[in-house]
């Protein structure tokens, strides 16, 4: 199969991708197609390559196969860019341990992290305009953090930060969302309204969640994929997956 | 309060331009219009000793325009102060023509020593002044520039930057101790007479160098306050907070880091020139690594990351080891390292970060003795949570 055969054209395409480090094989053939405006789901235990998978995606890790394997909108080939001109590109990556800029206020957050500018000698002279003033307030309302604007980030809750991060990652307008456990650490209740932000972030992007958090997946109701030792063991919905043989006997260690 | 408006940012510019112009036009005034035995007079050896000061000041504002901004430790600046040095140092070489010792027009006596013929290629064009001074931004600007483009692109971080800066100036130092060089060996530069044909040994010329050293300062703060406000500055603490999360954003951190550390190097360049004709010598001993290590030292003394304190930390530091040499001097570096393990566990902010901090504790406790004490809103005690 050559990349662009697939229609419509996968907003993400992974074939056959493997990475090793030091002999360990961290990805192994790993395939993967996310449709425009699919959310997917990954499981899988530690160690299954999930972090690996992102790092492949995003550009920091070189995949072992070579270029031409991991495409995104169906001809943009992602193993000759780096992390900065994906992200330009239109990925947003969310990481496990919510990373936000500690030592600013909520609001420069997320001026930073508007889509525009990003070479240094314009920035230097960049002024906020209204569009952006515009689009910082949608954002401070959709993450709930309108009240907390001035704030140093550092000085937020680690839910608060969760949302200023995923706040960050809309601010970069990306068509793609790649989420690395997003409620970790959270409350329940936290949980479920991060599940709520999600869905309604997919009405308008493709978006790739990592998670342990059964419930958390359950509330998203979308296709799961499961990884096993950097491939994929299983995919479909929810239910068809836990009751798979092969998953409960390596996931859920019956 | 009134702790605030002194320390908060803005009056804090304002408070530090202000007072550096004061003392400067004080410190000039003292000195050339009263007479010496006046008890108010300045003497001219304390110009010196002060323009001296405010060069250091410029080298540590540039250490933290990269170490407090983004993060970058360089213990290797002084480099950049010293190549700065040996710019200004060779033009003034050009300057004493026919007056050196073996009263060569155009070889400089460690030349004729050597029995060198002619001046090496990159002597040549230092007897204009217009040309020296755009080499002694240009020089540590090209070093910089290869150096940091090899660094960051490699995304050498952290200790190991810091270890590799420390080898650059290691390197540099045992290049100009060489007399095949061409900058003097071991003596380096020095008998120097005049800049722009006025005399360096009069009072006049010694204020001169002073307040231009001031304004340097003056300019080079200025020039920080701006980039470290802009949105650049923004995406440079960014950097330094989350390099990580700044690359995944889009922003391309090798360009940004370049740019500042570029920047920096020029600014400790221009430094070093104003430092050699003030002191009246220029060897090889300025690119030993332990000077690197020192103008860090004031950076942290006087507070990380606020411009205004890495300014004073210099000077005080400074002021402390003028002292103390001269009392106690073979203890001196036993002192600075006591200095520097103290603020580094008891003022982790620095002068400038913990002065106020202590001014509003003194406050906040005058406050609860007071009557009817107004409820404190400090941001910090809401709660955390929702």
């Amino acid at each position: 199969m050559q990349i662009g055969d697939v229609t419509p054209k996968p907003i993400l395409y992974v074939d056959g991708v493997t990475v090793t480090f030091d002999g360990f094989r961290a990805l192994n053939d790993l395939s993967l197609v996310i449709a425009p405006g699919e959310m997917r789901a990954i499981i899988g235990p530690n160690g299954a390559g999930k972090t690996t998978m992102m790092d492949v995606i995003t550009g920091k890790t070189r995949p072992d196969t070579g270029t031409g394997t991991v495409a995104f909108n169906g001809d943009v080939d992602l193993t000759k860019m780096d992390e900065a001109a994906i992200a330009q590109l239109g990925i947003g990556r969310k990481f496990q341990k919510p990373t936000v800029f500690e030592s600013h206020t909520v609001r420069d957050n997320l001026q930073l992290a508007l889509a525009g500018l990003r070479k240094p000698f314009t920035v230097l002279f960049a002024k906020e305009t209204a569009k952006e003033k515009q689009r910082i307030d949608e954002l401070l309302e959709l993450t709930k953090l309108t009240e907390s604007l001035g704030r140093l980030a550092g000085d937020l809750s680690h839910g608060q930060k969760q949302w200023l991060e995923i706040g960050m990652l809309l601010a970069q307008e990306p068509a793609l969302l790649l989420v690395d456990e997003p409620v970790a650490g959270m409350t329940d209740a936290e949980t479920a309204e991060t599940a709520e932000l999600l869905v309604e972030i997919n009405k308008t992007r493709s978006v790739v969640v990592v998670e342990h958090d059964m419930t958390f997946v359950k509330a998203l109701g979308v296709k799961v994929t499961v990884l096993h030792e950097g491939s994929v063991l299983a995919e479909g919905p929810l239910d068809q997956v836990q009751a798979n043989e092969r998953v409960i006997e390596v996931y859920l260690g019956r | 309060m009134i702790a605030k408006r002194i320390f908060g940012s803005d009056a804090m510019a304002f408070w530090f331009l202000a007072g550096l112009f004061i003392v400067t036009v004080l410190v000039a005034v003292l000195n050339l219009a009263t007479p010496e035995d006046a008890a108010l007079h300045v003497p001219t050896y304390l110009v010196a000793l002060l323009g001296k000061y405010l060069c250091y000041a410029i080298l540590a504002l540039s250490i933290d325009l990269v170490w407090g901004y983004v993060g970058i430790l360089s213990l290797g600046h002084g480099a950049f102060f010293a190549l700065g040095g040996y710019g200004m140092g060779m033009y003034l070489m050009r300057q004493i023509g026919p007056r050196g010792v073996y009263g060569d027009p155009v070889l400089p006596d460690f030349m004729v020593f050597l029995n060198w013929k002619e001046l090496p290629w990159y002597w040549l064009g230092f007897d204009n002044f217009l040309f020296a001074m755009v080499m002694v931004a240009l020089i540590p600007g090209i070093l910089a520039f290869v150096f940091g483009y090899l660094a960051f692109r490699s995304r050498v971080t952290g200790v190991y930057l810091s270890i590799i800066t420390q080898a650059m100036t290691y390197a540099l130092l045992l290049a100009f101790f060489r007399n095949d060089m061409g900058f003097g060996g071991n003596n380096g530069l020095t008998d120097f007479k005049d800049l722009l044909g006025f005399n360096l040994q009069t009072d006049g010329m010694r204020v001169s160098l002073f307040a231009a050293s001031a304004l340097a300062l003056a300019l080079c703060y200025l020039l920080c306050l701006w980039i470290t406000r802009s949105r650049f500055g923004k995406v440079l603490i960014a950097v330094r907070d989350a390099e990580s999360r700044t690359r995944f954003m889009g922003y391309r951190v090798e360009g940004y880091k370049l740019a500042a550390f570029t920047l920096s190097a020029v600014m400790a360049g221009i430094a070093g020139a104003l430092y050699v004709p003030q002191v009246g010598i220029i060897n090889p001993g300025e690119f030993a690594p332990q000077n690197s290590i020192e103008a860090v030292v004031w950076v942290a003394v006087g507070g990380r990351g606020t411009l205004v304190g890495a300014a004073i930390g210099a000077i005080v530091v400074n002021f402390g080891k003028t002292v103390f040499t001269g009392v106690l001097p073979e203890l001196w570096l036993f002192a600075l390292g006591g200095l520097f393990i103290f603020v580094t566990l008891l003022m982790p902010k620095g002068i400038v970060g913990t002065v106020p901090q202590l001014l509003d504790m003194l406050r906040s406790r005058k406050a609860q003795n007071a009557v009817a004490p107004e409820p404190p809103k400090t941001e910090a005690s809401t709660p955390a949570g929702e």
